[in-house]
């Protein structure tokens, strides 16, 4: 109850702050520039010139100290050691040399080869075929709805499919190992698999993107022109022959989009190794191990912020051409 | 004709293939839901996929005390019931741990000191003494019982009162909901400067904002709890809500302005020229015109604070107070890594929310995506 009136008044006074905020500024700026008087035309210019910056400086402040300075403070403590001193490129040369830094990488470029690639192809998938039919609206619902739950949650459910028991603890309760079973084949501990179990990490991202990727290629396959699909099938194509020779090159800017889009989600994944393994057995990744380097044991902020700042470089050619692409649509 | 029967065969192989597809995907929800509602022994013993069938399960009871046998004719007997009220029927039973289904109810076993037992199948048991019997430790009873498939709120109220998801629903909420509205508030007067009014280097902060769009939160980690510390903010609510409202900033601004940038440049002209100031035009016409803008982002950032288990694991405390419900569901994988009947409730409970938010809200979800990666690639 106290933690629930608590929550209540925070909420309230953080809300109402802001708002004063863009009132009370607003109000001022009105006061000492009035729009009257014998110095009106100069207040109005004056006025016009300040209040853009009242109505950006929040955002413009909360950003530079959240995201922009972070930045550059990382790349400075990336070149420290844990006790502050400076050590140059010694902790670039310890990742290099470290066997769990390039297990990681590894890792990571496979999940950065795998996850996107099969949930954009599900994703196309899904959204060619509920296109087509008539409950396609609630088939895309029920495709969709992993999104909605927490890497955490998905952990859970994955983690119960891949459930394994051993040989006196009775059935097996996990749907995997059921299923292996019925087929002949012996239960498995999915999970410490070496080398396998990454991709029956990668499946649980896939599962969740899916619906992403689905939606936003549906949307895009309703964009295409009635006519060049309806001059194919005159021509005599199949219906397989339109999906893949007139409609996918039609609509590749948009995979591009998804694919770039969840290859960022796919560098910073996190939750989804915490959860299920922690990093063991052989499925480390970067931001996991930048975690462990960071908050576990003793902490070494220099090793965790080269990890990051590797993170960094493999996220800025996507930076880079999505502000190009950006700047291309504005003009 | 030919033409119209390879049509609707194929109409066939499409619903067809989407039907599996559609059940491929919601299979992994829909076992653990149905396991959060079955008690411990069924879940530990049997899959969730045969929730509808009986389960079967091995009891051990004594009966009672040989001191309590009454005498009946020549002989000495015990009376009793196992497996009280439970529901339940015996499908065997024995009376040694080598042999516990050695007999099917109604049978009569012998003991080695002579004794004689029935089960029978609704629970019931005789034993018969020949000679009038003492001691306090009662015979034995190993029996096998069949339980009628059944549901219970049991893990629910466990979770929600015992294992404190309760208290972090309460820390979620305090977490998510500022987390929510600041940032919408704080984008949408930036998104609205950006898109209509005239700054110098306007061009170089939009270009600037979709640039931090993909920057990742790992990097704000360290030195952001430094300078939270430095500034005595420390770990809390305070904390974590202007960390999230950073994060959430760039998306916001982003799908925000684009959305304005499409507004009808008419209305706020003649606006102006009808004297409003743009603090007005804001008001009375922009955060009207934009509500669906505005909705779709407020659902993203809600979905993403909800479920978010890294920033809240940087920013927040490790008390009572602070943990929220992804934190403390990991930690109940760690905990009680074995105990799915807990870990299902706990992850059905945490899931609710978002679900509801999800399927309610599903229109501006959808529009939002679009115009988040569609339009600005």
């Amino acid at each position: 109850m106290q933690q629930a009136l608590f929550a209540l008044s925070t909420i309230i006074i953080g809300v109402f702050g802001c708002v004063a905020y863009f009132y009370f500024s607003n109000l001022l700026l009105d006061r000492m520039c009035p729009a009257k008087g014998p110095n009106a035309g100069r207040n109005i210019n004056r006025a016009n010139a300040i209040r853009p910056w009242l109505f950006v400086f929040p955002a413009l402040a909360i950003l530079s100290i959240y995201l922009l300075y972070p930045v550059f403070s990382t790349f400075y403590l990336s070149l420290h050691d844990s006790r502050g001193q400076f050590v140059g490129a010694d902790n670039y040369t310890w990742l290099v040399g470290d066997e769990k830094f390039r297990e990681s990488l590894v890792n990571n470029l496979l999940w950065l080869l795998v996850v996107p690639a099969a949930s954009t192809f599900f994703g196309l998938v899904a959204a060619g075929l509920t296109d087509r039919i008539k409950w396609g609206q609630l088939a895309q619902s029920l495709v969709f709805m992993p999104m909605a739950i927490s890497f955490v949650g998905a952990a859970v459910i994955w983690k119960f499919i891949y459930d394994y028991r051993g040989d006196n603890q009775g059935e097996q309760i996990g749907l995997l190992n059921a299923l292996v079973q019925v087929f002949g084949g012996d239960p498995q501990a999915w999970i410490t698999l070496p080398f396998w179990n990454n991709f029956f990490l990668m499946a649980i991202l896939i599962w969740i993107q899916t619906g992403f990727a689905m939606v936003i290629l549906s949307a895009a396959l309703k964009g295409i022109s009635e006519e060049t699909i309806e001059a194919a099938y005159l021509d005599g194509a199949s219906p397989l022959q339109v999906f893949f020779k007139i409609k996918i090159p039609q609509i590749w800017g948009t995979i591009a989009v998804v694919w770039t889009t969840i290859t960022v989600t796919v560098l910073k994944v996190f939750d989804i190794v915490f959860a299920m393994t922690n990093g063991q057995w052989g499925t480390q990744v970067l931001a996991n191990l930048m975690y462990d380097w960071m908050f576990r044991g003793s902490p070494d902020f220099g090793r965790g912020s080269a990890i990051v700042v590797v993170i960094m470089l493999l996220v800025t050619p996507v930076m880079v051409w999505n502000i190009y692409n950006a700047h291309k649509e504005s003009r | 004709m030919d033409m119209a029967g390879g049509k609707s065969r194929l109409t066939w192989a499409v619903n067809l293939s989407a039907a599996l597809l559609v059940l491929l995907w919601i299979i992994p929800t829909v076992g653990l839901l149905i396991s959060s509602f079955r008690d411990r022994d069924a879940i530990s013993t049997s899959g969730w996929w045969t929730a509808l069938s009986a389960s079967e399960k091995n009891v051990i009871e004594r009966a009672l005390a040989p001191g309590e046998a009454k005498p009946e004719g020549d002989l000495w007997v015990i009376e009793g019931q196992v497996l009280v009220g439970q529901g339940v029927s015996v499908t065997a039973f024995g009376i040694t741990s080598k042999e516990p289904v050695a007999f099917t109810p109604g049978d009569t076993a012998t003991h080695a000191r002579g004794h004689k037992i029935t089960v029978q199948s609704d629970g019931r048991y005789r034993i018969e003494y020949a000679e009038e019997p003492s001691g306090s430790r009662g015979q034995r009873l190993f029996v096998r019982a069949e339980t009628p498939p059944g549901f219970t709120l049991d893990n629910y109220r466990e979770v929600l009162f015992a294992e404190g998801m309760g208290r972090s629903l309460l820390n979620t909420l305090t977490v998510t909901i500022p987390a929510t509205i600041i940032p919408v508030l704080v984008a949408a007067f930036a998104a609205y400067a950006l898109a209509w009014m005239e700054m110098p280097g306007r061009a170089l902060l939009v270009a600037a904002v979709v640039g931090l769009l993909v920057v990742p939160l790992q990097v704000a980690f360290i030195p952001l709890l430094k300078l939270h510390i430095g500034v005595g903010l420390g770990k809390g609510y305070l904390g974590i809500w202007l960390a999230h409202t950073g994060f959430g900033l760039p998306l916001a601004v982003f799908l925000l302005r684009n959305y304005m940038v499409g507004l009808p440049g008419e209305i706020i002209e003649s606006a102006r020229v009808d004297g409003a100031t743009d603090f007005q035009i804001f008001r009375r016409i922009i955060l009207p015109l934009s509500f669906p803008a505005l909705a779709s982002f407020a659902i993203f950032q809600f979905l993403w604070v909800w479920n978010d288990l890294l920033v809240a694991k940087v920013f927040l405390g490790t008390g009572e107070d602070q943990v929220v419900m992804t934190g403390r569901i990991v930690d109940l994988l760690g905990s009680r890594g074995g105990d799915w009947e807990i870990l299902a409730a706990s992850a059905f409970v945490s899931i609710a929310v978002p679900i509801f938010v999800f399927f309610s809200l599903q229109r501006y979800l959808v529009r939002g995506l679009l115009a988040g990666s569609v339009k600005g690639g």
